[in-house]
């Protein structure tokens, strides 16, 4: 039993490894743009719509809704990144009641590249709203003596965000494995089910949290005291 | 006892002890912050949507100490890098 499939090694060639991530990553980006290439080949603007084209429709205005529920903003320029975020992981934690599927975010490197992204997305947005030296001078609020905690807290929500999603689709598949070992019929199917609940909910927490920290990031900030909402940390 | 059964042994405690332990407070943590949603909830029916997100970001984060002892365990028991480097010591001692 595995703790990442990072090490599964399926092909060698030279200093080049196609390990299990790797592959079921680009599988399921594959699967993603071939439904959606798909499903939006063609559109129509009339009342009369394809049976796919209302998913699309109907999975669009769900994520610019919760978008805009989250950031109080216009949802349009999040859409993109966060929306990704979501597809991603909830495409890749759902995929897993196919057997022998083994979900990408259950490695670290999976989750730490997307804790990256947002890691680098959220300063871009920051400053594309609200120019460099309005973004940096967050940093100094509420006090300059802050300035190491937020600093601090910029990398170690970066963390969070990684091992909290690796943590938990790594832990369900462990879960899953030992309950084989120890009551091997119908039992696991529960767990298994439970695990594609915690699945989409990490992948829902993940893209929520995305998208706090580049609201907190690109909201306006007041001039006067009134202390501007903190960004949560953990 | 040989090293690497001390290692084994205080490894293996160690992990049974850091999920034990670190599971308790966040458990503790959820329990209240269920309850009190689930009242506020109770109280305004109107404010469910919001109530849930906020819940359901709040669970997550009190929930990742609980996932970071999670994998301190996991990384005692399956990936302990004290037990390969004395493996990795002991090989190379009786290549030489």
């Amino acid at each position: 039993m595995n703790t990442t499939p990072d090490v599964l090694v399926l092909w060698q060639w030279g200093p080049i490894t196609l390990n299990a991530t790797l592959l079921w990553t680009w599988l399921v980006m594959a699967l993603l743009v071939t439904v959606a290439w798909w499903l939006g080949r063609n559109l129509s603007s009339g009342v009369q719509i394809s049976r796919g084209q209302a998913f699309l429709e109907s999975l669009l205005v769900l994520l610019l809704r919760q978008i805009e529920d989250v950031s109080q903003q216009k949802p349009r320029p999040f859409l993109p990144f966060v929306g990704t975020l979501f597809l991603f992981v909830a495409t890749s934690n759902l995929l897993s009641i196919i057997p022998g599927y083994i979900p990408p975010t259950a490695s670290l490197s999976t989750t730490t590249a997307l804790a990256l992204c947002v890691f680098v997305a959220v300063p871009m947005y920051g400053i594309q709203r609200q120019g460099v030296a309005q973004y940096f001078r967050q940093y100094l609020r509420p006090s300059v003596f802050m300035l190491p905690f937020n600093i601090i807290g910029e990398f170690s929500r970066t963390l969070a965000l990684a091992v909290r999603l690796f943590g938990n689709v790594m832990s369900g598949r462990m879960i899953i494995g030992s309950l084989l070992v120890v009551v091997p019929f119908f039992f696991p199917i529960i767990m298994d089910l439970f695990g594609l609940l915690t699945g989409m909910i990490q992948a829902y927490i993940f893209a929520v949290l995305a998208m706090v920290y580049i609201a907190s990031a690109t909201q306006a900030q007041p001039p006067s005291p009134p202390s501007p909402p903190t960004s949560p940390t953990t | 006892m040989t090293t690497l059964g001390l290692i084994a042994s205080v490894s293996i405690f160690t992990a049974g002890l850091t999920i034990g332990l670190g599971s308790i407070g966040p458990a503790l943590g959820e329990g209240r912050a269920l309850a009190q949603a689930l009242q506020s909830i109770a109280q305004q029916p109107d404010e469910a949507n919001t109530i849930t997100r906020t819940l359901f970001v709040g669970l997550a984060m009190v929930e990742s100490t609980a996932i970071y002892c999670f994998v301190v365990s996991m990384i005692l028991l399956f990936a302990n890098p004290f037990w390969n480097y004395v493996l990795t010591q002991a090989a190379k001692t009786v290549g030489k």
